[in-house]
């Protein structure tokens, strides 16, 4: 097989910071090539030099596409030479329609004016070869995310794409959604597109990948063929260090029941159906409990619905926190009775990206920064600076805005944020989305000590390997349900699965 | 994966201090250049002294009704909302004056704070809908500028009302009497100066010292001692023109002591942090546990009283309510935010930027006017000044990244 895409040399630097510094990345026509590395390895800036986001003559080295030196200025010129990258945010307009999207800046048109039914036929081949079966007029803000992505590919292949780049394809998709579009990926590879995958999913890699190329510090540490794929071998390259266990070793001390939920229901705030069905559960004192379960399953809107009422109406059942009743009815109250949620969506929800960190920690608890109504400056820096060190935060003042920072560290920013109000129970919501493996192990170990401490922590997460290895206990929901309860030992990825199922079909029969 | 994440170092020295401040420093810087410009401009063309004690003493009776709103307009952008009613309740809350005091015969310090309580109504009532039902801050504005101008002409009938006593007109065009007598200068305005200017001076050491304690990397000292000279110069020096004349307006020192109290409640309390964090990210701060619709439904309470007190001010300036009173106002308010750093999506904006702001529209209408300038040229160079402004503060941004 020869090689379409040689990047050699490849340095790219900005002001005060080496970005790239001699980075090798050799890929075979028609393979897919996944390239791994932790968050700010380099690898989003090595996918923007290919595609001429950074122009030739704003780095170093050289790029070889057909055997032939390439010097693209910006992106249209990498997309006419068959370059196409999809980003993690999907770069779709959800109130056009599929086919307006798929051509957009490319119009099936003569002298200015569409021939929509030639668009329409057009556009029923491409989404028929990504398995969609939608009408070419449907809005792109009725598909889900899952379908969302297949059209940014459909997109790619109307623009005849010999070599698609995916950055993180699977972050927001869920299980069957993700196993979709990898069949796909290897669909595109039996048609001859040449593909390279960024992606944190280990066990994606190895399902799809021919090679892997890892990226550490913003230099290649090496090219892994097939057979030499593990992830113990991946982690180590891209870690620098051997990661003989993933989660970090804890012995749980359990205590009393510290927070009981009874019968919980809610009604979706604006739809005459219900959400959340009677979901009963207890956390105790030292206890890590997980809540598995499908996007879609509830529960986020369970969580949220706990804390303060932020999602859903009509909600009913009885929480004991610490042996009393506490009033949940509004955020602060909750924060008040020693609850916490960490968000999903740190972006959108968690943080005020373009405020400074030592703002952003003080954010949910300002009267422990004041002395009446008064902020004390100083108080609220020695504050942040202790969490800083606590948690590690990586950042050279506190005074730096946290759009800055890396996901990890925002991560920690949120959690010392909630620290800092003193919980009782912390409810964290896909704690590690997003964050690469040595952040993550930060994560898990910031967990094991808050648990440690006393407090009750409840994990929500989509990755079933991270809650078997975090968890004491594991609630397992499907349709707003509790469909099941799992102690650490009885817990498996196939049990999970399984109670997801039988409860479905329960459903159906009900 | 973005490579801002590696670390920026961090900055130190005069020039990084500069760059950061960049903003602030550079509207004190631009105008006290367009009042030297003017200085200049005005003696050579026109004979006149732009720097008078009369023309100073005219720039904050014409500008101290835009300082006032343009306080509490900051709160609201930054809240990430906007009021186009001001100029409107300004005139109806002026009308409302008029008619208390002189078809109903009501003495001024009753009326004074019925109007202020009016205007906080006004607020109150397009407040309630814009953070309690969330219709966009500029459709009911919108029809609040509408309903109040309309409002206004109802209650005057089409007509002027007016005179009003003294008493009522002191409050745009009394002057803080001389406590040592009627003789120049005017000891009194020395004295509030003098201690005005001190006081600056000594808040400032007290917050570097502290900021010192804290181990915060302090403003370079000369360029702290160079700023602060300046500003006690600029203070002193209108201080003694204003005391050479008729002392210290009335309405100058209200305006100073709204300047100082806004200042701190932006900067130095929890209330106005949480506006800054709705500003921000207003999910995020709802899910931290701010009431998000209360601090809305209060900054637009804010502006209404406000906007009142602005009327009363306009009104008793020109000593009769007109019914195309305030007409306009909102625009010069809005503007003078926006010149001021305020950001359009909220989060933004400082109350020093935004009396800068203001002072800058304020000397250079008062500039061309004395020049001659145009109504229709003026309009033309202030409008390019906003757009310089804000173009200036996205330039600044996309260059930090």
């Amino acid at each position: 097989m020869t090689a379409i895409l040689e990047m050699q040399g490849i340095t790219k630097t900005f002001p005060g910071v080496k970005a790239l510094s001699n980075v090798n990345l050799s890929v075979r026509e028609g393979e897919i090539h996944a390239i791994c590395g932790e968050n700010g390895a380099g690898k989003s800036t090595l996918m923007k030099v290919l595609s001429g986001v950074y122009p030739h003559g704003s780095y170093d080295g050289e790029i070889l596409y057909d055997g032939k030196p390439a010097r693209f200025r910006d992106i249209r010129d990498s997309e006419q030479a068959g370059i196409v990258i999809i980003h993690q945010e999907l770069a779709l307009v959800p109130l056009l329609s599929v086919a307006e999207n798929l051509f957009l800046g490319n119009e099936v048109a003569t002298g200015g004016v569409i021939n929509w039914p030639l668009a329409y036929q057009k556009t029923e081949t491409l989404l028929k070869k990504v398995g969609l079966t939608e009408a070419p007029t449907t809005k792109v803000e009725k598909l889900g995310v899952g379908k969302q992505q297949l059209v940014e590919i459909a997109k790619a292949l109307a623009k005849n794409v010999r070599l698609l780049i995916l950055d993180e394809p699977t972050a927001a998709l869920q299980e069957n959604d993700s196993q979709k579009l990898l069949d796909l990926m290897l669909e595109l590879k039996g048609q001859g597109v040449t593909q390279i995958i960024i992606s944190h999913k280990l066990n994606e890699i190895r399902r799809v990948a021919d090679r892997v190329t890892v990226i550490r510090d913003g230099s290649t540490v090496s090219t892994l063929d097939r057979s030499e794929i593990t992830e113990d071998r991946i982690i180590r390259d891209m870690v620098g260090r051997d990661m003989a266990h993933r989660y970090p070793d804890r012995t749980p001390r359990i205590g009393e029941v510290l927070m009981e939920v009874r019968n919980w229901s809610v009604m979706h705030p604006d739809q005459p159906r219900q959400v959340i069905r009677d979901v009963s559960m207890t956390v105790r004192k030292g206890e890590i409990v997980g809540i598995a379960g499908l996007m879609g399953s509830g529960r986020t809107e369970f969580a949220m619905s706990l804390f303060g009422r932020s999602y859903g109406r009509d909600i009913r059942g009885e929480v004991s926190l610490a042996g009393g009743t506490p009033d949940l009815s509004t955020v602060s109250k909750a924060i008040d009775a020693g609850l916490a949620y960490v968000t999903e969506d740190r972006k959108a929800l968690g943080l005020i990206l373009d405020e400074p960190i030592l703002r952003n920690i003080s954010l949910a608890n300002l009267e422990g920064v004041a002395k009446g109504a008064v902020l004390s400056r100083g108080r609220e820096q020695q504050v942040a600076e202790k969490y800083r060190k606590a948690m590690n935060i990586r950042t050279p003042s506190v005074f730096q805005r946290v759009v800055n920072l890396s996901g990890g560290n925002q991560q920690k920013v949120v959690l010392s944020k909630w620290l800092f109000t003193d919980p009782k129970v912390l409810i964290l919501d896909e704690p590690t989305r997003g964050i690469d493996v040595g952040a993550k192990f930060e994560i898990y170990n910031i967990m094991n000590e808050l648990a440690a401490q006393g407090h009750g922590v409840v994990m929500i997460s989509s990755e079933m390997p991270e809650l078997l290895g975090m968890c004491d206990r594991i609630y397992v929901m499907n349709e707003g349900r509790i469909a099941g309860e799992l102690t650490r030992e009885q817990a498996s990825q196939e049990r999970i699965m399984a109670l997801i199922l039988q409860d479905g079909m329960k459903g159906e029969a009900a | 994966m973005s490579t801002a994440e590696t670390n920026k170092p961090a900055t130190t020295g005069i020039g990084a201090h500069l760059g950061s401040h960049l903003r602030e420093n550079g509207m004190m810087l631009a105008l006290v250049a367009i009042v030297l410009f003017f200085f200049v401009i005005v003696r050579a063309t026109q004979g006149v002294d732009f720097l008078s004690a009369q023309n100073i003493t005219n720039l904050f009776l014409q500008n101290s009704y835009v300082i006032i709103m343009a306080l509490g307009m900051l709160l609201v952008i930054v809240a990430g909302h906007i009021d186009l009613s001001v100029g409107s309740v300004a005139a109806f809350t002026g009308a409302v004056a008029s008619v208390l005091m002189v078809r109903m015969g009501l003495p001024v310090l009753v009326v004074i704070p019925i109007v202020l309580v009016v205007g906080g109504l006004i607020g109150a009532a397009q407040g309630y809908w814009i953070a309690y039902w969330r219709i966009p801050s500029f459709i009911v504005t919108l029809a609040g500028m509408l309903v109040f101008r309309g409002l206004t002409l109802w209650l005057l009938g089409g007509q002027n009302i007016g005179p009003f006593e003294r008493s009522f007109q002191a409050l745009s065009t009394g002057f803080i009497p001389d406590l040592f007598g009627p003789d120049k200068p005017n000891f009194t305005a020395l004295i509030l100066v003098a201690v005005a200017a001190a006081a600056i001076v000594w808040t400032g050491v007290r917050a570097r010292a502290r900021e010192a304690e804290f181990g915060i990397t302090p403003e370079p000292a000369g360029f702290f001692w160079a700023r602060n000279a300046v500003v006690v110069v600029a203070l002193l020096f209108v201080g003694w023109k204003l005391a050479s004349f008729r002392g210290l307006p009335n309405v100058l020192l209200v305006m100073s002591v709204l300047i100082v109290l806004y200042a701190f409640f932006t900067e130095s309390t929890t209330t106005g942090r949480r506006i800054y964090a709705l500003g921000g990210n207003e999910k995020a701060a709802k899910l931290s546990g701010i009431k998000t619709e209360r601090l809305v439904f209060f900054t637009f309470v804010n502006m209404g009283v406000l906007a009142s007190l602005a009327g009363m001010i306009v009104t008793a300036r020109l000593n009769s309510a007109t019914p195309k009173a305030g007409v306009g106002f909102e625009l010069d308010v809005i503007a003078a935010v926006f010149i001021g750093g305020a950001s359009m999506s909220g989060g933004v904006g400082r109350i020093i930027g935004v009396v800068v702001g203001a002072l800058i529209m304020g000397v250079m209408n008062n500039g061309m006017s004395i020049m001659g300038i145009g109504i229709d040229y003026q309009q033309v160079i202030k409008g390019l000044v906003l757009l310089a402004a804000v173009i200036f503060d996205v330039y600044n941004k996309n260059k930090q990244g």
